[in-house]
């Protein structure tokens, strides 16, 4: 953990450490004010629905479909105590795990090799495989959907959660770029001084590169989980049986259950419980998150 | 320093004429591409199996009349496209879905770069900022957009009420086909986090010396962001603006999940039809069709995009 302190990135939003705050302090804050207030405006704006779906989850019906955003006295967990019992809420919280798991082994081992390849191995038509990898970035994945269903339908793998990561093991053009840029960055010298320890590529590969990659992985572990735990898409055309359902597919197919009103403060739970997970995982990588984006160059 | 370069080139011409020119590999080399190819290996097969064999297969089921479950496939020509052109749900899922980037796209890149300078500017709080721009991202978007179903109920959802409060009677939102498209866009620009977090990466990429420098020029922070910040910034925005686009095109769930593309098809995107055509009608071979011409579309715009990027992009310092 102590090691990351020494790299990490000086931003110009840090605030300096000194406690003196002289005049010069004050008067920059004064001329801060009009930034301060837009962005206070700004998250109050975003914090606001956040607070109303929890607020939501809390309620009973009746109070919800009273509305404007009423405080929930005395609050209720009966929404959540539903979720749980009655809607299978641990099954598909299974299945998505399940997913998300395998995504997350997939494309760590996937893209690390591939990344690993293009930053420190030279071959014939390397930069050109690399470029069109990254030009496939811009192709649309809808064009992509049908003919991929259907070799998942001709191979029998509609109703498994295969279609789903399977393609994880192959890598992805947008992680191999982020940890190609951050391999590149590491000095030469210590690739050559393993060498000559006689360190083979799969162990300079773990011992040295990815221990000191951990902004770069750490990003790409959570996209990969977020993107994974979110997809809909996916899910939506390859699961149909419902005990396959993933979270997001089963908020989907209760919020368009026929039978009467949605129930609102239901749903809302799901909702709160399926963020619960991914924000704890952004809680706990979130300082290397901004750092592997700066570092990785995907600003241009 | 050009005069310089000239000379060492003089120097070492032999040499790289020797380098660049074709020659047998020696044993190390061909044993580190080995190694190289060997670690690619599975994104390539990916690339092969997942990106490109899909979008010519894609190209080929376009012209046949495919439906995935009988077993002979008819080569229809031009027909898929034919019929597209003619009907009228293609025009209206085209124009929706034309109508959303053209207000959704300028608005979700101008107000998170905005957004990103001012989080980038202030010392304090900044991290709060930061956090509470991109939280919503994190929502899982299926989640969010049952939440927006809620919160812009016309009968007791959050935005109503609060209008309310202000005396303004809200209109029907989702349930209304002049109000449902601006309704998903609003939604969208609550999630601009993502793009608020590449801005904010690129800005911290410009060093603090230009500022001060500036500042004992005597610029005020109006003259130095016209004349650093947006200029070097340029490339962060052409990648947002690239990728924005292209996931524009292909708005999907906001839709799907909300309206699912009423009130009377005012939301009813491109994507939504070709997923309707592809999974609902099993019109394999038409889906593709429209798929394709979506992908021209996206291409054409990416092209003029990146065209143009030519004249308005500024790299400085010649690094990338």
């Amino acid at each position: 953990m102590n090691s990351t302190a020494n790299n990490t990135v000086s931003q110009p939003g840090d605030f300096p450490q000194s406690r003196f705050h002289n005049l010069k302090h004050s008067l920059r804050w004064v001329s801060e004010l009009p930034a301060h207030t837009l962005l206070i405006l700004t998250s109050i704006l975003m914090l606001i629905p956040l607070l109303y779906i929890v607020s939501v989850s809390f309620q009973t019906m009746e109070q919800i479909l009273q509305g404007g955003g009423n405080i929930p006295i005395p609050p209720t967990l009966e929404a959540y105590r539903y979720v749980i019992e009655e809607m299978n809420f641990p099954l598909y919280f299974r299945n998505t795990l399940v997913i998300v798991s395998l995504n997350l082994v997939g494309a760590f081992i996937a893209n690390t090799l591939g990344a690993y390849g293009f930053a420190r191995f030279r071959f014939p038509g390397r930069e050109q495989i690399f470029a069109l990898l990254l030009a496939s970035l811009m192709l649309p994945f809808v064009v992509r959907l049908i003919p991929t269903y259907i070799m998942f339908y001709k191979l029998g793998w509609i109703n498994s959660f295969l279609p789903l990561v399977v393609p994880s093991f192959f890598g992805s053009a947008f992680y191999v770029f982020l940890l190609r840029q951050f391999f590149t960055q590491l000095p030469n010298e210590l690739f050559d001084a393993a060498r000559i320890d006689g360190c083979d590529e799969v162990s300079i590969l773990v011992r040295i590169v990815l221990p000191l990659s951990k902004p770069a992985l750490a990003t790409m572990f959570i996209f990969v989980a977020q993107n994974s735990w979110n997809d809909f898409m996916g899910p939506l055309i390859y699961l149909q049986r419902p005990q396959l359902r993933t979270l997001a597919l089963a908020l989907y197919a209760f919020r368009s259950a026929p039978q009467g009103i949605p129930t609102w403060n239901n749903l809302m739970a799901i909702v709160v419980l399926m963020t619960i997970p991914i924000l704890i995982l952004f809680a706990l990588f979130q300082r290397y998150f901004i750092q592997g984006i700066t570092m990785s160059g995907i600003k241009g | 320093m050009k005069q310089a370069a000239s000379i060492e080139k003089g120097f070492t011409a032999v040499e790289t004429t020797t380098k660049k020119r074709w020659r047998p590999m020696t044993r190390f080399e061909r044993r580190e591409a080995f190694f190289g190819y060997l670690f690619i290996a599975p994104v390539v097969l990916g690339f092969i199996i997942f990106e490109v064999g899909p979008i010519l297969a894609s190209l080929v089921l376009s012209f046949t009349d495919y439906d995935i479950l009988s077993k002979n496939i008819d080569w229809v020509g031009l027909a898929n496209f034919a019929r597209m052109f003619k009907e009228d749900l293609f025009y209206k899922s085209f124009n929706n879905t034309i109508y959303y980037c053209v207000i959704y796209i300028p608005l979700s890149l101008g107000l998170s770069l905005f957004l990103a300078v001012l989080a980038n500017r202030v010392r304090r709080a900044s991290t709060f900022y930061r956090t509470a721009i991109y939280i919503p991202t994190i929502i899982p978007s299926v989640g969010a957009a049952v939440a927006w179903v809620v919160i812009l109920s016309p009968q007791f959802g959050l935005l109503n009420g609060a209008l309310k409060w202000f005396g303004i009677k809200g209109p029907g939102w989702f349930l209304n086909p002049d109000w449902a498209k601006p309704a998903i866009i609003l939604m969208s620009m609550w999630v601009l986090g993502g793009i608020f977090v590449i801005f904010l990466a690129g800005l911290q990429g410009i060093p603090n010396e230009y500022y001060e420098a500036a500042s004992i020029d005597g610029a005020n922070s109006w003259t130095s962001f016209w004349k650093i910040t947006l200029p070097l910034m340029t490339p962060t925005i052409l990648f947002n603006l690239v990728m924005d686009s292209i996931w524009a095109f292909q708005v999907f769930q906001e839709s799907f999940v909300t309206t699912g593309g009423g009130p009377l098809r005012s939301t009813y995107f491109l994507s939504l039809y070709i997923y309707d055509q592809a999974f609902t009608y099993r019109r394999m071979g038409y889906a593709s069709a429209i798929s394709w011409v979506m992908f021209i579309v996206i291409m054409i715009f990416t092209v003029i995009i990146l065209r143009s990027s030519r004249r308005w992009t500024f790299y400085g310092g010649g690094e990338q």
